[in-house]
């Protein structure tokens, strides 16, 4: 792999999103204004929304990242510019590092511009460092973009790949312990939520909020770096040089 | 055409399987380097999958495809063959001159090259464009412009012309001559049989065989005609 080719693959995809200023505003615009209903919807009960309200924060850029680079690596398939790159010097590891730095630069933003109106504007209350959570987020943004560059493999169309946000995400941020702690859960679904990764991203992400075990943080913080490397692992499987 | 020919791509009992259909079956050829070679051939004749196979991108079921002395698609290739799809194959979202700068930096390329390749193909006034909104025309010769930033030995060009204006075709061929004088190899694929007229040589495919493989002049004393339309509807009427 080279340096030259990832930074410029990082630098082409953020000139993409650039020219793309509604899909910006929406992935830097829409948070806040959930996390913002959130807190009146869950008005007068500040404890619910201090649970989970510090969670969120680091759980947006994993579906938000999910869903733009799975449409994102979806057309470079359908346009043809995926066989080109992969008739060029190009390794797949350049292709898939530049759009992880992307994504994580993208997060990052996202994530600080949450956090700001969630601890700065709404007065959520988390014992834990902000700048943990921030960084989690950034995390849980590179390991949404992992699994979606995996499951853009099995989409023929836009319309399959947006419907892959409900099916794939969704039933881990209903089995992650956000919505019902984990422990009350049937039994199957409880073992089921070990083996999905937004349960160690919601659990780091829980931990840090409260001020709890650093070594969970960092343990379960791992446990999200090694999954997106699995992630990207299979992602570089679906990226063929020879096509049928 | 001196002195015995040295191929840029040597093709040996080639047999392609697409979607369950074979494709190519038993082809056999070589393209002579630093010469232009028209493909022909009406569509759906394989010409398409065989320029997949040189370039390397074609999973093959069996035979041999040599591109510069080494197996097509081996790794040291990919700088050195440039090839261009039918459909043009750049980031719409992205203006012609940011196109080109990534693909130099994938490619290692100059970046005084890309200048250069976009008034090969005439693009100069239009780099700071966005693709997206050019006409299909410039938007084919913005995607040839990138394989000619590397500067290939071969370059492989699936129907580059369609759907470009008189002038444009007479200059692009111009440059595609000019490029093969400077020693590029170029197999180009065209229905247009005009443009065979162009060819150093000719290969005519039809349902995945060779009709003929020669010049134009052989391929009209052969038939006894003088249009190369004609001498292409001879040869698959007698066959």
């Amino acid at each position: 792999m080279s340096r030259r080719i990832t930074l410029a693959t990082a630098l082409r995809v953020l000139r993409q999103l650039r020219r793309d200023p509604r899909t910006l505003a929406l992935v830097f615009l829409v948070p806040p204004m959930l996390i913002t209903l959130f807190r009146y919807v869950f008005n007068g009960q500040s404890t619910t929304f201090d649970r989970v309200g510090g969670p969120m924060v680091g759980i947006f850029p994993f579906s938000t990242m999910f869903v733009v680079t799975s449409i994102a690596m979806l057309r470079e398939r359908t346009t043809g510019t995926l066989e080109r790159l992969m008739s060029m010097p190009l390794a797949k590891l350049d292709l898939l590092l530049g759009y992880g730095i992307a994504f994580a630069a993208v997060a990052t933003a996202q994530a600080s511009i949450t956090s700001a109106v969630a601890f700065g504007l709404l007065g959520l209350d988390v014992q834990g460092a902000v700048w943990v959570v921030v960084l989690l987020a950034v995390a849980n943004a590179v390991l949404g973009m992992s699994l979606g560059l995996f499951v853009s493999a099995f989409a023929r169309s836009e319309f399959q790949a947006v419907q892959f946000m409900p099916a794939v995400v969704f039933p881990q941020i209903l089995l992650c312990g956000l919505i019902v702690p984990r422990d009350r859960m049937e039994h199957v679904l409880h073992v089921v939520s070990y083996a999905l990764p937004l349960t160690w991203a919601y659990d780091a992400l829980a931990h840090a909020v409260r001020g709890g075990s650093n070594g969970i943080v960092v343990r379960d913080a791992l446990i999200v770096v090694g999954l997106t490397a699995a992630a990207l692992t299979l992602a570089a499987t679906t990226l063929r040089r020879r096509t049928g | 055409m001196l002195g015995s020919m040295t191929a840029a791509i040597e093709i040996d009992h080639l047999e392609v399987i697409r979607g369950g259909r074979t494709i190519l079956e038993e082809l056999s050829l070589e393209v002579e380097a630093g010469s232009v070679t028209g493909l022909l051939g009406p569509s759906g004749s394989g010409k398409t999958t065989l320029m997949r196979a040189i370039v390397g991108v074609q999973i093959v079921k069996s035979g041999g495809v040599t591109v510069l002395g080494l197996p097509a698609g081996s790794p040291p290739l990919r700088a050195r063959v440039g090839y261009v799809t039918q459909a043009p194959s750049v980031y719409l979202d992205l203006t012609v001159r940011e196109n080109l700068a990534y693909f130099a930096q994938v490619l290692g390329a100059h970046s005084k090259r890309i200048d250069q390749a976009l008034k090969i193909v005439g693009l100069s006034e239009f780099d700071r464009r966005v693709v997206r909104t050019l006409s299909g025309g410039e938007l084919s010769r913005a995607s040839l412009a990138t394989a000619l930033l590397g500067e290939p030995e071969l370059l492989v060009l699936d129907e580059p012309t369609v759907g470009l204006d008189p002038l444009l075709r007479r200059d692009l061929w111009q440059t595609f001559r000019a490029l093969a004088a400077d020693g590029t190899t170029l197999l180009v694929s065209s229905h247009v049989m005009e443009e065979a007229e162009r060819c150093d040589r000719l290969l005519l495919m039809r349902d995945g065989e060779l009709l003929a493989d020669e010049t134009p002049s052989s391929l009209r004393e052969r038939t006894g005609c003088e249009r190369l339309d004609d001498a292409f509807l001879a040869l698959v009427e007698t066959r």
